[in-house]
């Protein structure tokens, strides 16, 4: 019975790990649906395709290209030492050590060894990242935004993965020394191991029992680090090695100067202009009034909402944005952080008021977003083209500035004239429309 | 100089004649001083060409755009719902514009409120017209001037139009240099989301100088536009840094129309 105590003990870390990161899936996911509906169910080979592309093939992280790189290593790392884990799992439940060996034979040394060289890649672009954040001063890293959790939570990502990746070389190095060096059957030769078998000589002063120990703790602690990371997620800017799939999926797919109709404008205009419609008409139930555009993250639509969550703030909206560049107070970044806070705030109320949400007097506008930094905008869209993971924050700035001008009537006053000067005459500019032609007298 | 006919719509159809294209005007190109160089000097390329066109005139309205931009919906969907009632009474199939403001907005986001037309910006237009032979440029006048082009945020980054304005350009046998940022990466000129009609927000400095400045690190003769905003906010910049004696902001409508010497 004792011999089962491992596995026993591996089994239920590993449900517990599941049922916390999975209780703050249902979070998101309870937290994305609060906002409004938008139908994204179209072109599913367009959307598969976009994902593919960006997300998966990773097509807009080489437009800077030497992080770009690094990005990619990192990212492959990510992907083919999952496939590892798979055997470190089975390993942990069925008490096996190295389980998929006697199946693949040499293809087996074959995977540990392209593992064992990316798990090395990682560990250097990792420091270069470090070194890039904390030590070069790139100006995107140095935001306002970015001062206090926001560096921290980019630092100890960094240092996780450092830590992870150290404990996988450690346990495979320690691995093969017992391979060599003792006759337990439970060592099987297995493996290559190109790069822990220069860890070998610093196991030679050990007993085999003292290197068993070793072994061990670098494997239990590298698959505690990996449940661990994975709750770490939700509360970090981390969750777009999940979230840009689903994304990049769902981003819009037409030209980017397309910006939204709201229908219920619409309707509210066509019957303006009906010289039929009945003015005094009495509104029917279904007619229910509407905001117009966003004060708070319940107008914003899942879609927004998803972008939030995803964005792992690094900041090349922000570099590209003209406004940012030229020391005005908006940063797109700032949108998207500002957003995924206010978010959060909401989540935890409904967490404490049983899935009820008590005002709390606070919103997205003005309590995060100030209507300076809204203002401005150019809609360039050079963030959403900056964007790696197809997030795109115009579409918030813009649907606040609808609120603002719908809901309040507060726009500045320069752009007040504008819009008076389009009702009255037909141009943003005080002339008149019937003079429209007058350039034909000048030909 | 040529006799020009400007007829609209109304005119062409009370004459029994239906026009080829529209020419959409825009507010700017009808009312700036500035801008109306630039439909001037289009409208010179149309008839060099032989395109039957027309124009709408008074009743042509603002697309909406500023409004839009601003946050305006309701502003927005009364001025195309206007539109696209004259527009399709008069049942348009194709319109050229030399604004990527219109252009935007009558090609995106006209079809879902009913106004489905063929929308083409002009120096789109004007590559065909290259290409089909119906115009043709003698870039004698440009040769060894160096020419660098600055992508407007409509044409370019909202509408993925980055080829036909240089393809245009090349005609002109001059030197075309690309700013750093440049294509998908164009730096705004400020003018966009309705900035052209409000003073900017405080900071360090103006969007336009700052793309005025990356445009002077090509030491251009001529800076090519393809927006009457984007034209003024570079003018501007150009006067700021008080170079308006050795550099030239000019519209490929008027770089083209200055070499086909019409």
């Amino acid at each position: 019975m004792s011999d089962y105590i491992p596995n026993i003990i591996f089994t239920v870390f590993f449900v517990i790990a599941i049922y916390f990161f999975s209780n703050n899936v249902r979070k998101m996911y309870r937290n994305i649906n609060l906002g409004i509906s938008v139908d994204r169910s179209d072109n599913k080979k367009k959307r598969w395709i976009q994902m593919l592309k960006i997300a998966f093939g990773q097509s807009k992280m080489i437009d800077k290209p030497v992080v770009g790189i690094l990005h990619i290593v990192v990212y492959v790392g990510f992907l083919v030492i999952n496939i590892e884990l798979l055997e470190i799992l089975l390993d942990g439940f069925l008490g096996t050590h190295r389980v998929f060996a006697p199946f693949l034979g040499s293809f087996y040394n074959f995977l540990i060894g392209f593992f064992e060289i990316f798990a090395f890649l990682v560990v250097v672009s990792v420091v270069l990242f470090w070194t890039r954040r904390n030590i070069l001063k790139i100006k995107r890293f140095l935001s306002d935004e970015m001062k206090g959790w926001p560096k921290s939570d980019a630092n100890l990502i960094l240092y996780i993965e450092v830590i992870l990746m150290t404990l996988f070389l450690t346990m495979n190095g320690s691995d093969l020394w017992l391979q060599i060096n003792s006759n337990d059957p439970h060592y099987i030769s297995a493996g290559a191991f190109p790069i822990s078998q220069y860890m070998l000589p610093l196991f030679d002063n050990f007993s085999i029992s003292s290197v068993i120990i070793i072994e061990r703790t670098a494997w239990w602690l590298h698959i505690m680090g990996i449940f661990l990371f994975l709750n770490y997620l939700y509360y970090s800017k981390h969750l777009h090695i999940l979230l840009a799939f689903p994304n990049t999926y769902f981003a819009n797919l037409e030209s980017k100067g397309k910006f939204s109709n709201l229908q219920s404008v619409t309707n509210e205009v066509k019957m303006m202009l009906d010289p039929n419609a009945d003015p005094f008409a009495a509104p029917t139930s279904d007619q229910e009034i509407s905001k117009f555009g966003a004060s708070d993250v319940f107008d914003l639509s899942w879609v927004q909402l998803l972008n939030a969550y995803t964005c792992t703030e690094c900041g090349r909206c922000t570099s590209e944005c003209p406004a940012n560049q030229t020391g005005k107070k908006l940063s797109p970044r700032k949108i998207m952080m500002d957003t995924r806070d206010r978010l959060e705030d909401v989540g935890r109320n409904l967490d404490k008021n049983k899935g009820e949400f008590k005002p709390d007097g606070k919103q997205l506008l003005e309590n995060h977003i100030s209507t300076e930094e809204l203002w401005a905008c150019t809609s360039c869209n050079a963030c959403v083209e900056a964007c790696p993971i197809g997030i795109d924050p115009l579409s918030i700035i813009m649907d606040m500035r609808r609120y603002l001008v719908m809901e309040k009537s507060a726009a500045p006053s320069d752009l007040n004239n504008m819009m008076t000067n389009i009702e009255n005459n037909g141009a943003p500019w005080p002339f008149n429309q019937m003079d429209k032609l007058n350039w034909k007298n000048e030909l | 100089m040529n006799n020009i006919e400007i007829h609209t719509f109304a005119d062409l159809l009370a004459q029994g004649k239906t026009p080829e294209i529209l020419f959409w005007v825009g507010c700017a190109g009808s009312f700036d001083e500035r801008a109306k160089k630039i439909t001037k000097a289009f409208a010179k390329i149309l008839n060099q060409a032989n395109v039957s066109f027309a124009v709408l005139g008074s009743e042509e309205g603002c697309t909406g755009d500023p409004a839009k931009r601003a946050g305006n919906e309701f502003l927005f969907q009364m001025q195309a719902l206007t539109n696209i009632e004259v527009l399709n009474g008069y049942n348009i199939k194709k319109i050229v514009t030399t604004c990527p403001h219109c252009f935007n907005t009558l090609k995106n986001e006209y079809p879902e409120l009913g106004g489905n037309y063929d929308v083409l910006h002009h120096t789109q237009f004007i590559r065909s017209l290259l290409s089909e032979g119906r115009l043709t440029v003698s870039g004698g006048v440009f040769k060894g001037k160096r020419i660098t082009f600055h992508d407007p945020c409509y044409l370019g980054r909202a509408n993925n139009v980055y080829e036909a304005p240089r393809e245009v350009l090349e005609k002109l046998d001059a030197q075309l240099f690309e700013m750093k940022s440049c294509k998908q990466k164009g730096l705004c000129c400020g003018a966009g989301g309705a900035q052209m009609f409000k003073e900017s927000e405080p900071g360090k400095q103006e969007v336009n100088i700052k793309r005025t400045e990356q445009a002077l690190e090509t030491k251009p003769d001529i800076i090519a536009a393809g927006c009457p905003f984007c034209n003024t906010m570079l003018s501007d910049g150009i006067k700021n840094k008080k170079k308006e004696d050795q550099v030239e902001v000019l519209d490929i409508a008027e770089l083209i129309n200055q070499a086909s010497d019409l």
